[in-house]
């Protein structure tokens, strides 16, 4: 293969974390303790930026990276998934160079632009026409560059009305709008991007995903740190799972957002489930559990596409409620609701549930979603009465396609679900 | 859209590596455009939604000049060496306003361009150096107000007046030098910060801005002349006003002592620069 694009050699990020501090009791142990505090300070000041070689594992260090390497070629776009604190951002960090590594070598090879935040730079002051030079040249792009493409930019950020108003008088959603587009103009060979899709309603995201695919398919090299499987699914094609600064798996991206699936903690699995202290709760309910189940009786997470599942939702009633509704809503990663659907049989029938236990089971059937993450939200309420336990979002789930048909022309299907839908063919004359 | 060609760049991050460059003007140079916005930021946000705008670049060292003209030439009666003390003093503070107002601002920037260094990478030197230039637009000001003090004091300028652009690219160096100093200190210890303004204060004593140098006894002088600002304000009442030869001893010794600082003070910011975004 040709020369790469990101090659990374053992690399390893050492951070100081917090310092001890100790509790005095009498006066005299206080002045003694105000007098030699700056002495004290100093040197914990020091401390900042050195470190003992023989206190390699000193209580206050954490190693955010560890013997990380691996090799990027140029036009690959790559997903980094990985739990909060696994060292994606520290990693995105060290090769837009930010901060610079304890040890191992980066070689780039190319311009490089990071996304760790949109907006870098804006100033209020300023009016949004002044900010995005400014921004950009903060990018790295030349004053050219930003001439040239400053149409655009404002037109795709779709407030080109307010260009020359300054940015303190902007709503935030417009702010962000115009510091994403400024960014998403940017034409390094190697991008880096971080949770930048998370921002703006879901039209703008919508958009954003839409040039985020853009720019990955125009053969730039794109490093894509994400918790949204979607769209690390849809965009790359390769991806880095890391774990407590470790890299675990170099892989196929499904591949890699599987094996992250399956070992991601309780919120993820196909189970939710509380203590009776911790379970949301009001005075008449208690939301005790929620299962993602298959039709033979499996609890997980990832179903096939032609997989029908159950969705069940255990509670105890505690006092009578009068009109209890528990409502289930699908939405994508992304926020927009896919379907909402409701369990309202006390109402249908008018009747009041006695106070027990009882499991609400919602049956999804196959073929109606699509190849995507969905996140699905729960609440209970009594309509025009109260809302007993609020919509919140307790569970993702993963609707994988790997029928070989499909396999790899998944982007054949796109839209939110995906429905099984008959077609025939007549002669008409 | 058409990229130009150019030459894919290829950049090596080792921290073993010992051997770096001082400064890597080259890198500075490509980012001109973004020297040219923060500077130019800078400018225009210093005095937004103020009534007098840039007419503080005028105040602050004129009214200085008429509270010290009140002081010192007339209550304490100083010796301007022959010329009116108003503009004595004056052609000090010119410069004195560019440093310490520099130097004041050097010393807050890393910790008001926090939101820079952790989000993106440019050539850190940039924060150092930017409220230097960005404070010559303040000085230049102020210094054509000093030309049209000179035409109403009547005051005679010598042949020495060419070398005036010499002393500001002294002026600037040193700014520049404290200024990287300052800068990579404050960000570790927040107490540069508190300090800086203070000191600055202090240091403006041990310049000739109120008083003339010749007041410094002669075994003195030498010592004198190691803060730089001396020899800049001395050379500027030498070539402006000419109340005294030019003074040769104060400008070598403050010129050396200048190099030093900016040398030892990118060297100490470049060997800071990697914890920036770690530390602020």
């Amino acid at each position: 293969m040709s020369k790469t694009a990101i090659k990374v050699e053992n690399l390893s990020k050492r951070y100081r974390i917090g310092f001890e501090k100790q509790a005095r009791d009498t006066l005299a142990e206080v002045i003694t303790d105000w007098v030699t505090s700056p002495i004290r300070n100093f040197r914990r000041l020091k401390k900042l930026t050195q470190f003992d070689q023989e206190n390699q594992e000193a209580e206050d260090i954490l190693w955010a990276l560890k013997d990380v390497s691996f090799e990027i070629y140029p036009g690959e776009v790559i997903g980094v998934i990985g739990k909060n604190g696994a060292g994606k951002s520290t990693l995105l960090k060290i090769l837009s160079r930010i901060t610079y590594p304890t040890h191992g070598i980066v070689e780039l090879n190319g311009r490089v632009s990071s996304l760790l935040e949109v907006g870098t730079g804006f100033h209020q002051e300023l009016t949004g026409r002044e900010n995005v030079y400014l921004n950009g040249t903060i990018l790295g792009m030349t004053r050219n560059e930003i001439d040239r493409k400053f149409d655009e930019i404002v037109e795709f950020s779709g407030i080109s009305k307010f260009i020359d108003t300054p940015v303190k008088f902007y709503s935030s959603g417009m702010g962000v709008r115009l510091a994403f587009s400024v960014a998403a103009h940017l034409e390094p060979e190697i991008l880096l991007i971080d949770e930048v899709l998370s921002v703006g309603d879901a039209a703008f995201q919508k958009k954003s995903l839409g040039k985020m695919e853009e720019v990955s398919k125009a053969g730039r090299t794109v490093l894509f740190v994400s918790h949204n499987m979607g769209a690390v699914r849809a965009l790359c094609s390769r991806g880095l799972l890391l774990e407590g600064g470790i890299l675990v798996l170099d892989d196929d991206v499904d591949k890699v957002i599987n094996t992250y699936l399956s070992s991601k903690d309780v919120s993820t699995a196909g189970r939710l489930g509380w203590s009776a202290a911790e379970a949301p709760q009001d005075k008449e309910l208690i939301l005790f559990g929620i299962e993602l189940v298959s039709e033979t009786g499996e609890v997980k997470t990832t179903f096939q596409i032609d997989e029908g599942f159950e969705i069940r939702v255990h509670y105890e009633i505690l006092e009578e409620v009068r009109n209890l509704r528990l409502y289930l809503r699908f939405k994508t990663t992304l926020g927009e609701t896919v379907f909402a659907t409701y369990e309202d049989s006390q109402i249908q029938q008018g009747f009041n549930r006695k106070p027990g236990h009882y499991t609400a089971i919602c049956k999804i059937p196959p073929n109606i979603l699509n190849n995507l993450t969905y996140r699905i939200n729960i609440g209970f309420d009594s309509p025009g009465y109260k809302v007993l336990i609020p919509n919140r979002e307790y569970l993702e789930v993963d609707i994988v396609d790997t029928s070989d048909g499909y396999r790899y022309d998944r982007d054949a299907f796109d839209g939110p679900i995906r429905p099984y839908v008959n077609w025939r063919v007549e002669e008409s004359n | 859209m058409k990229r130009t060609e150019k030459e894919i760049p290829n950049i090596v991050v080792n921290p073993q590596e010992k051997k770096r460059t001082l400064i890597d003007w080259l890198e500075l140079w490509q980012y001109r455009d973004l020297f040219f916005f923060l500077v130019w930021r800078d400018i225009k946000t210093r005095y937004a939604q103020s009534v007098l705008g840039v007419g503080w670049a005028i105040i602050q060292p004129v009214f200085s000049m008429v509270v010290f003209t009140v002081v010192f030439g007339n209550i304490a009666k100083v010796n301007s060496e022959g010329v009116p003390y108003a503009i004595f003093s004056y052609t000090a503070l010119v410069p004195w306003t560019f440093f310490s107002s520099s130097l004041s601002s050097a010393s807050g920037s890393l910790i008001t361009s926090r939101n820079l260094i952790t989000k993106v990478y440019f050539p850190r030197l940039v924060i150092p150096i930017a409220p230097v230039l960005g404070k010559m637009v303040d000085f230049l000001i102020s210094f054509l107000i000093l030309l049209g003090l000179m035409v109403w004091f009547h005051a005679k300028p010598t042949i020495w007046a060419l070398m005036i652009p010499v002393f500001i690219l002294l002026m600037m160096l040193t700014s520049a030098g404290v200024g990287m100093w300052l800068t990579a200190l404050s960000l570790q210890y927040r107490d540069i910060r508190y300090g800086a303004d203070f000191f600055i204060q202090l240091l403006m004593y041990a310049s000739p801005v109120i008083y003339a140098a010749s007041s410094i006894p002669q075994k003195y002088q030498v010592l004198y002349a190691l803060n730089p600002m001396v020899g800049v304000i001395e050379g500027f009442r030498a070539a402006l006003l000419g109340t005294r030869p030019m003074p040769w001893d104060l400008l070598g010794v403050g010129t050396l002592m200048a190099i030093a600082f900016f040398i030892s003070g990118a060297l100490y910011f470049r060997s800071m620069e990697r914890y920036f975004a770690d530390v602020a």
